[in-house]
């Protein structure tokens, strides 16, 4: 049997990663990889104290983060498509002003 | 025993990955490194009885959200990025910023966990499909009937943003003017 300390401690990492990607990517696609390596990495500590605890409401928890996950893949590629359309660059850097 | 091997196995392929996805300039090559993480943590559902999980995050993530990721990277011709050059205190404190932000949230997960070790080890614990949509239809309808009508808003969002009726000047239109550019 696995410690279930080893599997937090292992979302932990990939939680941080995540942060690290979302501050020194420049890449508007990769920082939305950046976000869903977060979210997997909660994914997994979701999913380790449902296993902790024997009980699959931490499992159900992951699928409707899962949902939102995607609705925000959508939506977020949506508005980078809608960005590059007037922006004609994926760099972060000149993205900095709200009007399009 | 298999267990622990499998662990550090996909455990390791997970972080290199994840570190990959880092170091990689071109999106297309970490959009694959994220597939590869996706896969591992599906096997890592695996060894923790997420039956369902498992299939879903192969299914929905590393197939359907990547696959999205893979079609505006090509759609958008994305090329490599570019590096702004960063403070020199960035690249000096960064890398102990990362590691005590991971230590704390390993620290923490770890030492507020009152059970450490898995409560009744012989009983078989599996996410099966069955009990997952007992649970899901049953217990909680509510929030998911609320997803259909939020996966609805997001997909008519999409739409209506990606698409270029409906705007003024339409982009893509032929007599659209030349993009501005700041300075």
């Amino acid at each position: 049997m696995v410690p279930i300390s080893y599997y937090l401690v292992l979302s932990a990492i990939l939680f941080a990663l995540g942060v690290v990607g979302f501050l020194i990517k420049r890449n508007l696609i990769t920082l939305f990889m950046s976000i869903e390596l977060m979210l997997n990495g909660v994914n997994l500590a979701f999913v380790a104290f449902a296993w902790q605890w024997k009980s699959l409401n931490g499992q159900v928890f992951v699928f409707f983060v899962m949902v939102v996950a995607a609705a925000e893949a959508a939506v977020g590629l949506a508005i980078i498509i809608a960005v590059f359309r007037t922006r004609e660059t994926l760099n972060v850097d000149r993205v900095n002003l709200l009007k399009l | 025993m298999l267990q622990l091997v499998l662990f550090f196995v996909f455990g390791t392929i997970a972080v290199a990955a994840a570190v990959n996805l880092l170091a990689q300039r071109h999106p297309i090559n970490s959009a694959l490194s994220l597939i590869v993480v996706m896969a591992s943590v599906a096997a890592l559902f695996l060894l923790m009885g997420a039956e369902f999980l498992a299939a879903i995050q192969v299914i929905v993530y590393a197939g359907a959200i990547m696959v999205l990721f893979v079609f505006v990277i090509m759609l958008l011709n994305a090329g490599e990025e570019e590096r702004t050059p960063g403070s020199r205190i960035a690249k000096l404190l960064g890398f102990p910023a990362v590691v005590l932000l991971a230590g704390f949230l390993a620290w923490t997960l770890v030492t507020r966990n009152p059970y450490p070790v898995a409560v009744n080890l012989t009983g078989r614990f599996v996410g099966s499909p069955a009990l997952i949509a007992q649970l899901l239809f049953r217990d909680f309808l509510l929030p998911f009937e609320v997803t259909s009508v939020l996966i609805l808003i997001a997909i008519m969002g999409a739409v209506v943003l990606a698409s270029s009726a409906g705007t003024t000047a339409g982009p893509g239109s032929p007599e659209r003017p030349p993009a501005k550019r700041e300075s």
